[in-house]
């Protein structure tokens, strides 16, 4: 019953006049409290698991995180494809998702290459 | 289902894989896995932003496929680079991301701006998209200038660019850039709003160019770092603009993850971040320099080869130098003869050793050297007095006593590899000018201290070959 609410709720807010005027992609209601939680816990959990990443690997740490950072895409993606946009704005997002698709494709390539090239000394205890 | 649902469904599979993909990447076992699980992350982030992009009536599919194209026809070459070169590639990576983040903020104010939308215009969406736009664009230009700058650009400036009033200048812009932040958060719609955005985009712009200006090469790791965390808060910012908590996580994982490397080179180089930031490193140095001038005491690669034949430990301790003269492979080499004859050999690696964090550890793991016997500064230093010999080959500062005892140099307080603490120490050094930050190294006048003049690459081939010559 309540997951029912929820999905109609969540209808409900995709065709309120807001979300409406707010263009493809903007999801419903503008939760700030909701979305700082998730920034700080986020943030800790990055914390966390960035701290156990051995020093050997911090370059392809950089470049993997330099392509999990090109998620901007998806901000760049809903600019570009809204069609009430005026022209110059679809061409700001086009030249974003550029930019992001850049790093998405050479930051995982890149980040792959070196990571192939760590071996372990031969007979060392696996 | 609803569109929307599943979007949201799709980012959250995806929010997790980012995570699972860093957590992986702690081991170099696990860590391929981790990359599988980012790309896969990516394409349902893609994936997903289009559903809800096709349900609200998304157009221009035809130039979105255009730009990833294009995208990543440039991005394929980009992941080519030599493995010397992936600081640079890293900053021009950084400075798209940033030119991204900042994009979408213009385009989105613009967009609101133009359809007169006040509701999306509230403070709140207003704070954040000035963050992102100001974030994006100094990461954008600060980036460029420090690519430039490790690619060594003929026309960029390597050491650090100081004028006066140098600090009061940028917070002032800094500032003033605030202060028309400010005045847009409080009235959006304004008539000279759209102004007032574009010249707090031209002012992060410029603001990025004056912020690097001063910083020398030797701090470049940290200001990549930290430039990594500048890239990842905009996105957050961007997330907070689109309410869209994907772009929220992914963004915070990548702000904390350059946080943490700012720090740790920060502590490496025993300096604080307002120091890299508005210290200008190079400037302190002439002081240092001067007195009188003493002897080296040069050895022949024959009698180095000896002693380090006989020896039961060798760590080597590799510098930047070392990559400069191309000489890795060479090392290796060097690694297996010594290898061959029973010898131990560890490689000391100190954190900044390298241009950007970790980059020592990639250069030798291209040379095929067992990540096994890379092993980090405050592992090898309890070795180190057991070391019949320390070979420092391209390293300078990082094997410099003075940041130890002398409380009036520039690296004073630098936390450093105790090579002066093996029992003969050689150093491989291509001239006899001091090294990169100009500062002098007290080890290499040590009684025990032998010098190896010469290119880093030849020298290395020699005692390679002296070894395995010896050996019959």
């Amino acid at each position: 019953m309540n997951l029912l609410n929820g999905l109609t709720l969540a209808l409900a807010q995709g065709t309120a006049p807001e979300a409406a005027a707010r263009g493809a992609g903007g999801h419903g209601q503008l939760d700030v409290m909701g979305a700082l939680f998730v920034f700080m816990l986020a943030t800790f959990i990055g914390l966390m698991a960035i701290q156990r990443v051995s020093r050997l690997l911090h370059t392809p740490l950089m470049s993997l995180t330099n392509a999990i950072s090109a998620i901007a895409v998806v901000g760049a993606l809903i600019v570009s494809a809204d069609k009430d946009a005026p022209l110059y704005v679809t061409a700001l997002g086009l030249v974003a998702i550029f930019c992001s698709t850049t790093n998405i494709v050479s930051g995982f390539l890149i980040t792959d290459r070196m990571l192939k090239m760590f071996k372990k000394r031969p007979g060392a205890a696996k | 289902m609803s569109a929307e649902t599943l979007v949201q469904l799709l980012y959250l599979v995806a929010t997790g894989l980012f995570i699972m993909s860093l957590r992986w990447m702690s081991d170099p076992e696990t860590a391929r896995k981790g990359v599988f699980s980012g790309c896969a992350a990516m394409l349902l982030a893609v994936a997903g932003t289009l559903a809800g992009v096709a349900s609200g009536g998304g157009t221009h599919y035809g130039w979105i496929l255009a730009a990833f194209a294009v995208g990543a026809a440039v991005g394929y070459p980009l992941a080519q680079v030599p493995l010397t070169a992936v600081p640079q590639r890293t900053a021009l990576s950084h400075a798209f991301g940033g030119l991204a983040a900042g994009l979408v903020g213009t385009a989105k104010f613009l967009l609101y701006y133009g359809q007169g939308n006040g509701a999306a215009l509230a403070p709140h969406i207003m704070v954040a998209l000035v963050l992102e736009v100001l974030l994006g664009f100094l990461t954008f230009t600060g980036s460029l200038l420090a690519a430039g700058k490790l690619q060594e650009v003929h026309w960029i400036p390597q050491r650090p660019v100081t004028y006066p009033m140098q600090n009061v200048i940028n917070l002032g812009l800094f500032a003033l850039a605030l202060a028309l932040g400010v005045a847009l958060v409080l009235n959006p719609l304004a008539g000279w709003a759209p102004l007032a955005f574009m010249l707090v985009a031209a002012l992060s712009l410029a603001f990025g160019v004056l912020l690097i200006l001063p910083i020398g090469g030797a701090d470049m790791p940290t200001v990549i770092s930290i430039l990594n965390a500048y890239a990842g808060l905009s996105a957050v910012a961007m997330g907070f603009v689109l309410n869209n908590k994907l772009l929220i996580t992914a963004g915070a994982l990548d702000g904390s993850s350059g946080l943490i490397l700012s720090i740790i080179m920060c502590k490496a180089m025993n300096r604080s971040f307002s120091n890299v930031l508005f210290g200008a490193f190079g400037q302190t140095q002439q002081a240092a320099a001067g007195g009188e001038p003493k002897a080296y005491k040069p050895d022949t690669v024959e009698s180095a080869a000896q002693i380090m034949a006989q020896a039961g430990l060798v760590v080597i301790v590799p510098g930047y130098g070392m990559a400069v003269a191309q000489a890795q492979h060479r090392v290796r080499e060097l690694y297996d003869q010594l290898k061959k004859r029973g010898v131990a050999v560890k490689f000391a690696i100190h954190p900044v050793a390298g241009r950007m964090p970790g980059h020592m550890n990639v250069l030798l793991a291209e040379a095929e050297i067992p990540y096994d016997d890379l092993v980090e500064m405050d592992e090898i230093n309890g070795d180190m007095p057991q070391a019949d010999v320390a070979l420092i080959i391209g390293a300078n500062d990082v094997v410099n006593p003075a940041a130890r005892s002398e409380k009036g140099s520039p690296i004073y307080g630098m936390p450093i590899i105790d090579a002066d603490k093996a029992r003969t120490v050689y150093a491989i050094k291509r001239s006899k000018n001091p090294g990169f930050a100009g500062i002098e190294n007290e080890l290499y006048y040590l009684d025990k201290t032998f010098m190896l003049f010469g290119d880093a690459k030849a020298v290395v081939g020699d005692l390679a070959r002296q070894l395995a010559g010896e050996g019959g």
